[in-house]
């Protein structure tokens, strides 16, 4: 099976850089999966887990605030953070969630910016959560 | 005399004493640093690659605007400021602050005229003190700072400038040349500079964006400013250590020249003592004879 080279780059480190078969990533428009030979092509990702499939391994990742570049033979995923399922602390997520659930309860609508902001916290707790269970099946 | 000579011991224990701390602290400085120039390297990949994107989407596509790329007519700056928290770091908080106030009195007549972004706790009160407008303020960052502990700060920079409060952002910081030399540098971060189009357009393939390239630009250029603001402040530590590190080996040096001036001053009051008492005694001893 043919593959490509995956690289996952933060600001603070090169998180993941390995040949892979496929990808697949929640995008702007929906869910895309990315396979050896697709067309160059840059979108935004939401905050979500994305999958990673190398031979008989897949592996799971939370990534918040990136966006991914394909390249003709490579593809490049920008991420403000991309986490492995070992590197999460499911308390803090947990005490997150709650902690931003509790905060668009309060607010309603009053304050725009903080709104998205718990809003934004919230699907990041939401998808560390997911992918750390998920591992563990 | 005997007083003199207990005194200069006393002056040499507490320089010596004085003298293991700058030589820990030097040792300190030099490990972390190691670490912070890593980090700093560490950055840069994520930096290129995004300005690589951008540039990309410039060249690929023609006539295309975004507020951020756009030079308005300035009203307002914002200057980004990154300091220290602590201080013993040589010249670098007071070269930051002295290059920054240049800076603000040659192009700025009234407070008004612009707003500060302040990291660090020795830039804060420098001009909390004079009383100058400070917009937003971090401090208290460790040494190896991550992205989220700076992302507030460089968000609300950003959008000051979205929101058309700042027409011109600089940030302030102390390039990293070499543990001795750190230069005090002020970059204009925004708006950015019109992304040269000619050069690259013919080596890239076209990409295709989604959901359409001014989508994707109104995501990536800020998060490009905060990266880059993130980068300057890993920047500014590294710089900050090395100060540090050669203000403390400087110090050390000084001390260990202190005590072996005190040293030699103690033996010769010592000896002095000495061939005094012996006069004294054959003195004496003359006298009984």
């Amino acid at each position: 099976m043919s593959t490509f080279l995956l690289e996952i780059v933060t600001p603070e480190r090169v998180v993941f850089s390995e040949q892979v078969e496929s990808l697949s990533v929640r995008g702007e428009e929906g869910e895309l999966g990315i396979l050896p030979g697709h067309i160059p092509f840059v979108t935004p990702l939401k905050v979500a887990p994305i999958k990673v499939k190398t031979g008989k391994k897949s592996s799971i990742l939370a990534v918040h605030g990136g966006f991914v570049e394909v390249q003709k033979d490579k593809v490049i995923l920008l991420a403000e953070s991309a986490e492995a399922p070992n590197d999460i602390d499911v308390e803090r997520a947990k005490a997150a969630k709650e902690r931003a659930e509790r905060r668009l309860n309060a607010h309603g609508n009053q304050d725009m910016v903080d709104h998205r902001r718990a809003e934004l916290a919230l699907q990041r707790a939401i998808t560390r959560i997911n992918v750390s269970s998920r591992s563990k099946e | 005399m005997a007083k003199g000579i207990r005194e200069i011991k006393r002056q040499i224990k507490s320089i010596q004493s004085s003298r293991q701390i700058t030589k820990a602290m030097e040792m300190v400085a030099a490990s972390k640093l190691r670490r912070a120039q890593e980090k700093a390297q560490a950055s840069r990949p994520y930096a290129e690659k995004l300005r690589e994107v951008v540039n990309g989407i410039a060249a690929g596509t023609k006539g295309i605007s975004h507020p951020m790329l756009v030079t308005r007519p300035v009203k307002k700056t914002a200057y980004i400021v990154i300091t220290s928290d602590a201080g013993l770091a040589g010249g670098y908080n007071a070269n930051m602050l002295r290059a920054v106030m240049d800076k603000i009195k040659a192009s700025h007549s009234s407070k008004d005229e612009y707003g500060l972004f302040v990291v660090g706790r020795k830039g804060r009160d420098y001009f909390r003190r004079r009383e100058l407008p400070v917009v937003g303020e971090v401090t208290e960052l460790s040494d190896f700072p991550s992205f989220a502990d700076i992302k507030s700060l460089a968000y609300a920079a950003v959008r000051s400038f979205e929101e058309e409060q700042f027409d011109e952002v600089y940030i302030c910081y102390n390039k990293f040349i070499n543990p001795l030399t750190q230069i005090p540098t002020i970059n204009r971060l925004l708006p950015f500079e019109q992304p040269e189009a000619a050069a690259s357009s013919g080596v890239k393939a076209s990409y295709e964006y989604e959901p359409t390239p001014e989508d994707v630009l109104k995501v990536l250029l800020p998060k490009y400013a905060e990266t880059i603001i993130y980068g300057a402040l890993l920047e500014g530590k590294a710089s900050e250590l090395g100060a540090k590190m050669t203000a403390m080996g400087n110090a050390t040096k000084n001390a260990s020249k202190l005590i072996g001036e005190l040293t030699l001053t103690y033996n010769r009051a010592r000896q002095a003592a000495i061939t005094q008492e012996i006069t004294e005694i054959v003195a004496g001893a003359n006298a009984l004879s």
